[in-house]
Formats: C-alpha cells, sequence, structure tokens
C-alpha cells in the first residue's frame, strides 16, 4: 500500500506535465472567444505547423503576449485538424517552440460551412488575423503574414 | 441622425470595397485567354483547348500540404473529365523567390513523379492568379464553354474533407462539372476551404 502511493506521489508530476499544452475547441467556443464582452482586444491568429508563413510570424504573437502592460489578449488557433486528425504533432510544436500564448486547436469538419461565421472576408487561406475589441465589437481582419508595424496598425485601428 | 449617417458610410465603404474586388472574375464572367508555359517546355492558352466543352482549371503548387493532400484527387479528376471534354488544367503561381520548391524546374520534376496527365503551367508573373482572384492553393475554376469563350461556372474547393478522401460527402467540382455536362445549373457554385495562400512576389 505504502509503496502504491509512493509510485502515485512519484508520478503525479508526470501526470501533470501530460496534459496537453493545447485545448481543442468547436466553433461555437471560437465564436464566443470573438464575442465575449471584455476589457481586452482578442488576437485570434488562425495558423498551422505545416504552414510557413504561419510558424514564421508566431513569435511577433507571443512577443505581444508576453507585453504585460497592455490589455491585448493572443489565441493561436491551429487548423491542423484540418488535414490531420491527430493533435500530437501540435501538442510537440507548443511544447518545442514553448509558445506561452493560448493554443486552440479547431475541431471542425466541412469547412465552407464555418469560414464565413468566422469572417466573410477569409477565403480559408493561412495565416490569418482576427482581432476584436471586445468592449466595442468593432472587428477587424487581415488574411496573409503580419509584420510587426502591420500587426500593431490593426490593433491600433480598432482601439 | 448619427446613426444614419454611420449606415449612409456603411454603405459607402461597401461599395467602394466590392468595387476593388471588381476586377477579379466573378462567376458567369468570361476569362481572358493567357499564355503560360507548361512543363513539357512549350506555352499553352486557352485557345489552345478547341474541342473543350470547358476547363477545370486549378491554381496549385508543389509544396503546400493541402496540394499534396489532393494531389491524387486532381490526378483522378483528369482522368474522369478529359475524356468527356473536361481537362484538368493546373498553374502554379507560386513565386520562387518566397517558395523556391515551386520553381518551374521543380514543377517539371513534380509532374513527371506524379505522372501528371494534365498541363501544369508556370504563372511567373503572378498575372493569371491575380486576373482570377485566386487566394489560396488548390483553388478551383471551373470553366464552361461559351461559343469561343469560357466564362467561370464554379469557384472554390475540390471536395469537403481534405485530410480524408473517402470522408468527403459534398464533391463540389465532380457535381459541377457533371452538372454542366448535362446542360443544368451549377447547383454550389461558391465554396471555401483551409488552404495554404499563395505566395506573392515581395513588393
Amino acid at each position: 500500500m505504502k509503496k502504491l502511493f509512493l509510485t502515485a506521489i512519484l508520478l503525479l508530476p508526470l501526470m501533470v506535465a501530460a496534459q496537453p499544452p493545447a485545448k481543442i475547441i468547436k466553433l461555437k467556443d471560437l465564436q464566443n472567444l470573438m464575442t465575449s464582452k471584455s476589457d481586452s482586444i482578442q488576437v485570434i491568429n488562425f495558423w498551422a505547423t505545416w504552414c510557413g508563413p504561419c510558424v514564421k510570424e508566431l513569435p511577433l504573437f507571443e512577443k505581444l503576449n508576453n507585453n504585460g502592460t497592455s490589455n491585448v489578449k493572443v489565441s493561436l488557433v491551429s487548423l491542423d485538424l484540418d488535414l490531420d486528425p491527430n493533435p500530437e504533432k501540435v501538442y510537440k510544436f507548443v511544447t518545442r517552440k514553448n509558445l506561452k500564448s493560448e493554443v486552440l486547436i479547431l475541431d471542425e469538419q466541412d469547412p465552407n460551412s464555418w469560414i464565413d461565421k468566422i469572417d466573410p472576408r477569409w477565403s480559408g487561406a493561412l495565416p490569418a488575423t482576427l482581432i476584436v475589441n471586445t468592449k466595442t465589437g468593432k472587428r477587424t481582419f487581415f488574411e496573409g503574414e503580419v509584420d510587426e508595424e502591420k500587426l500593431n496598425n490593426l490593433i491600433t485601428a480598432i482601439q | 441622425m448619427k446613426f444614419l449617417k454611420s449606415i449612409a458610410l456603411m454603405f459607402f465603404v461597401g461599395t467602394m470595397m466590392s468595387a476593388t474586388t471588381a476586377d477579379n472574375y466573378g462567376l458567369g464572367d468570361t476569362v481572358a485567354d493567357f499564355k503560360l508555359k507548361n512543363v513539357d517546355g512549350k506555352s499553352l492558352s486557352l485557345s489552345d483547348f478547341k474541342n473543350a466543352k470547358g476547363i477545370i482549371l486549378i491554381f496549385d503548387c508543389n509544396t503546400c500540404p493541402f496540394s499534396k493532400a489532393y494531389n491524387e484527387r486532381i490526378i483522378a479528376l483528369d482522368k474522369t473529365f478529359s475524356g468527356k471534354g473536361f481537362p484538368v488544367v493546373a498553374i502554379n503561381s507560386n513565386d520562387p523567390v518566397v517558395s523556391p520548391g515551386d520553381s518551374y524546374d521543380e514543377m517539371v520534376k513534380h509532374a513527371k513523379s506524379k505522372g501528371y496527365t494534365f498541363p501544369y503551367l508556370f504563372d511567373e508573373t503572378q498575372s493569371v492568379a491575380k486576373a482570377f482572384g485566386a487566394t489560396n492553393t488548390p483553388h478551383v475554376f471551373v470553366l464552361n464553354r461559351d461559343g469561343d469563350k469560357f466564362n467561370v461556372a464554379y469557384i472554390g474547393a475540390i471536395d469537403n474533407n481534405a485530410r480524408d478522401e473517402a470522408g468527403a460527402d459534398k464533391k463540389y467540382v465532380e457535381d459541377a462539372v457533371n452538372a454542366l455536362l448535362e446542360g443544368k445549373d451549377v447547383s454550389t457554385t461558391k465554396t471555401k476551404a483551409i488552404g495554404c495562400t499563395i505566395k506573392w512576389k515581395n513588393a
């Protein structure tokens, strides 16, 4: 019994560490994120591990997220499941890159039925970034890779 | 009053936005002919397809994981429909400076290794992708013959399941071409899918 208890104690940190570093969500969760009222600027970046320009621009979003003084919240929404049903690749990527922003994995099929619900301006190509002022509901959308200036301009535009 | 003003402004901005996108082909529009270099070294134009009832035009590339996922399906589309008068014509518009794996030489290798049965054209200046308003790969434009012209009859994805062909329960391109072959209206004329952006030249 004592041995079992000890084993459990020893395994505990492993069990905590085994918790996936990204949350799998449905469209309605994403819509909640887009419409929830708060005082923050919600930045939603759509990306995937296979997308070169997405991976390249991720540090910009990480920097934005780590900027403790601002009221900006960053969510990185992975669309990897659209091509590969196994989220393991995303988990490994998040751990390896030590991403600090909230990482969400969208689990939805039939993309034509929901792309317009995220933003009608979106063709579906990655990367894409949606920025919502959750206080006023004002939103801006950009498809393609951003640089720091572009990202800052997008945020300023809805502040 | 302020409310009315903002409504008026919204309409104004809306009109401006649609005016800027109106340069791209929409449904029913006649497409201008183009001349691009094929992987066999020869130039090809739409007007070369004298006997085609239409064309399944696909903006595609070598490197995009979605293009890879759809490779066999694109080959299958050509096998099914070229004999019925709707051949596949693939176009790569990616800038090889931004995406070295999409150079003309790599296209030649790719077409050979995959056994492409259809033309794979290099849109070096990206003017064809811009004219069509292609945004991602693979991005399909089904063209239907009208006299000596071709009109856009469908714009969008191949089907509704990238990761698993067997799981696709909506085969947009197949359905569109079959409808055109039967002289019927295309029921779903525009769709969207997750994909890679076309790699535009750095300004």
